[in-house]
């Protein structure tokens, strides 16, 4: 396992060049100078060409993609042309709230999930079911945006229960990661019905019950695990979202995480924070399918990693 | 004196299909006795499964239900037990084998999980005790290594193999009644004849009913000492081995026989029944095999025939206008 590990991460390499190159070019594609933005509107195109120069930006694209990569082996990702603080200085400062609301969203959005899809299947075709799926289709329909707003008016304007923006403390990742979460918590609900209504159908459940074991252990013991095979792929892939997915709930409840800091980074063509930004992202979404495909091999007992 | 083990009386079941309720098994009944084994024969879709389902009381209760009968177990009637009760029965009293072994071991379980999880249901031993049993009962199905066995997944197994375990997780609690259904389809020639043989012992040492649900006429012939033979969901005739295979009343079981290629015959063709099994939701009016009979008669279309006690010594049953014409005839 540790040599598959070893494997895995390296064969993410090219992967990386690839994306970064991608990332790089389409960056510097967009329409929009910042040497202009940090110049004002109102200065001399002499001025914004003299800050192009200092900034680097007067180069060819290759050349400065080359120097981009040297910096990136090096472990120097360059300054922020916003403030500028170097990138690590940036960025590290927002990651914990990204991390903890990213964290929240998921643990919730997975119990939850999992449990209405199993309890839907079980009562495949009761109330319970229907209700089930009615939260779940909710789920997928509502836009995060408008669940957002819908939650502060409900829960901070007319309740009063929980802040409105900002991180003040533990309550204020509530709203926030309920926002998030939906939409994950949906996917699972359904997901895992389905998985469980066909694992429900195989032969090795009906010998389960053909043992005299009860309802719920044949459900747990012999269908759900099977189903958590299927479950924890389409949940890794969701959970990889989800890091890049904190761009609406930050931006909706004003939480200073990774996800504003983009779209400010962005708005500002501030290409270095931008391009670490979009790495980040990408490799959380490698080590995230990384950990999925490990998991297999502790819940399927024919994967192998040799 | 072997004693009355299983008693069905005029089961039936039905399935929901688009709103409605269309029959699976019509008025079927027989009985087992221990120490003996039954055959169930037919060609796909005529019941058997159901019937074997039904007496488990395993069919879906979302798109199935038994409306009609009774299945006494010793004595005790199984359609008037509550679930907790019923669980009781299945896995100690009456045991169960599946058609497709690889199919029906849980992938995700280790063997000696899956064996021990039944025998620590129904018996109040230890862990390890249940261990010790699990490999008991696993060399007594003829598994070389039972030790390794037991701590192997089924993907590690072969068929031959994982339907021995099948059998061994059946066994593991010692139950009176086993049923298996088409317990060698899936498996090779030569591995069906070590799992009909490992049966046969079973059968023998332990004194257990066997109701043998088949469409292979070659393992009721080898194996069973009484047969039933169903056609849509009903039971058409019912013999011993010996007088079926000499002497079959009914045209359908006819028809089953002579589909069997025999050795040293020069036929180029096999005869094969035309038509196939009607669908449950239209089924013909009278004799259900009429469309398909070559002797059917007006009234086979108009009127279906009773299944009634045939020959000398009215050991044998048969659902069939002309037999009955026939018996009646004998008679005068």
């Amino acid at each position: 396992m540790g040599r598959y590990c070893l494997k895995r991460i390296l064969s993410t390499i090219p992967l990386l060049l690839v994306i970064s190159f991608v990332v790089f070019m389409f960056i510097h594609m967009i329409p929009g100078d910042p040497a202009r933005l940090i110049a004002g509107q109102d200065a001399t195109k002499e001025d914004v060409a003299i800050i192009r120069e200092q900034l680097g930006l007067d180069k060819p694209l290759l050349e400065q993609y080359g120097e981009y990569m040297k910096g990136l082996l090096t472990g120097d990702l360059g300054n922020s042309i916003k403030n500028g603080k170097t990138v690590a200085q940036t960025i590290l400062p927002r990651l914990k709230p990204t991390l903890m609301l990213t964290f929240s969203s998921m643990v919730w959005a997975t119990i939850v999930g999992i449990a209405i899809g199993v309890i839907s299947a079980v009562f495949r075709g009761k109330t319970l079911d229907y209700f089930g799926m009615l939260i779940a289709i909710s789920g997928i329909s509502i836009p995060s945006f408008w669940l957002g707003l819908e939650l502060i008016q409900g829960f901070s304007v007319t309740l009063r229960w929980l802040p409105t923006a900002g991180l003040d403390s533990w309550k204020s990742y509530i709203l926030p990661s309920l926002t998030m979460g939906a939409g994950i918590m949906a996917v699972l609900a359904r997901f895992t019905r389905s998985t469980m209504l066909e694992t429900m159908r195989e032969d090795y459940v009906r010998t389960a019950r053909a043992k005299g074991l009860k309802e719920t252990l044949v459900v747990m013991r012999h269908a759900f695990k099977n189903s958590l095979i299927e479950i924890v792929t389409v949940g890794g892939l969701q959970i990889g979202g989800l890091l890049s997915g904190s761009v609406m709930a930050e931006t909706v409840f004003s939480i200073p995480g990774l996800g504003r800091l983009l779209v400010e980074s962005i708005n500002f063509r501030d290409y270095k924070v931008v391009q670490a930004l979009l790495l980040f992202f990408a490799v959380e979404y490698i080590v995230i399918n990384l950990i999925v495909d490990l998991l297999y091999g502790v819940i399927n007992p024919k994967v192998r990693y040799d | 004196m072997s004693k009355k083990l299983l008693e069905v009386k005029n089961l039936r079941s039905e399935f929901k299909r688009d709103k409605s309720w269309v029959t699976a098994v019509n008025d079927v009944s027989f009985t087992i006795n221990s120490g003996e084994i039954l055959g169930l024969v037919g060609e796909s879709g005529c019941g058997k499964s159901v019937t074997s389902l039904s007496i488990m009381r395993l069919l879906s209760p979302i798109n199935s239900k038994i409306s009609n009968g009774e299945v006494l177990l010793n004595g005790q009637d199984l359609l008037a037990l509550n679930k907790k009760e019923m669980r009781k029965i299945r896995g100690r009293e009456i045991a169960m084998i599946f058609q497709e072994p690889m199919n029906s071991l849980n992938p995700c379980m280790r063997i000696e999980r899956q064996l021990t999880e039944a025998i620590l249901l129904h018996n109040k031993i230890s862990k390890d005790m249940a261990h010790k049993r699990a490999y008991d009962v696993l060399k007594s199905v003829g598994i070389p290594e039972p030790e390794m066995t037991l701590k192997n997944f089924p993907h590690q197994l072969s068929g031959g193999m994982c339907q021995r375990v099948m059998i061994a997780m059946a066994m593991s609690c010692e139950p009176d009644l086993l049923i298996a259904d088409e317990p060698t389809t899936a498996l090779d020639v030569t591995i069906q004849a070590q799992i009909l043989d490992l049966m046969e012992d079973i059968r023998k040492t332990k004194n257990t009913g066997i109701l043998m649900i088949t469409h292979d006429l070659g393992v009721v012939a080898e194996m069973c000492h009484r047969v039933i033979v169903m056609y849509a969901g009903s039971i058409v005739e019912e013999a011993s081995v010996k007088e079926l295979f000499a002497n079959p009343k009914h045209p359908y079981t006819q028809g089953l026989i002579a589909s069997v290629p025999k050795l040293g015959s020069k036929v180029t063709s096999l005869p094969s029944i035309p038509g196939s099994v009607p669908d449950l939701s239209v089924m013909p009016k009278g004799c259900k095999f009429a469309p398909r009979c070559k002797y059917a008669m007006d009234i086979c279309h108009t009127e279906e025939p009773e299944l009634l006690d045939i020959g000398e010594e009215k050991k044998r049953r048969c659902r069939c206008h002309l037999v009955n014409q026939q018996e009646e005839e004998v008679k005068r």
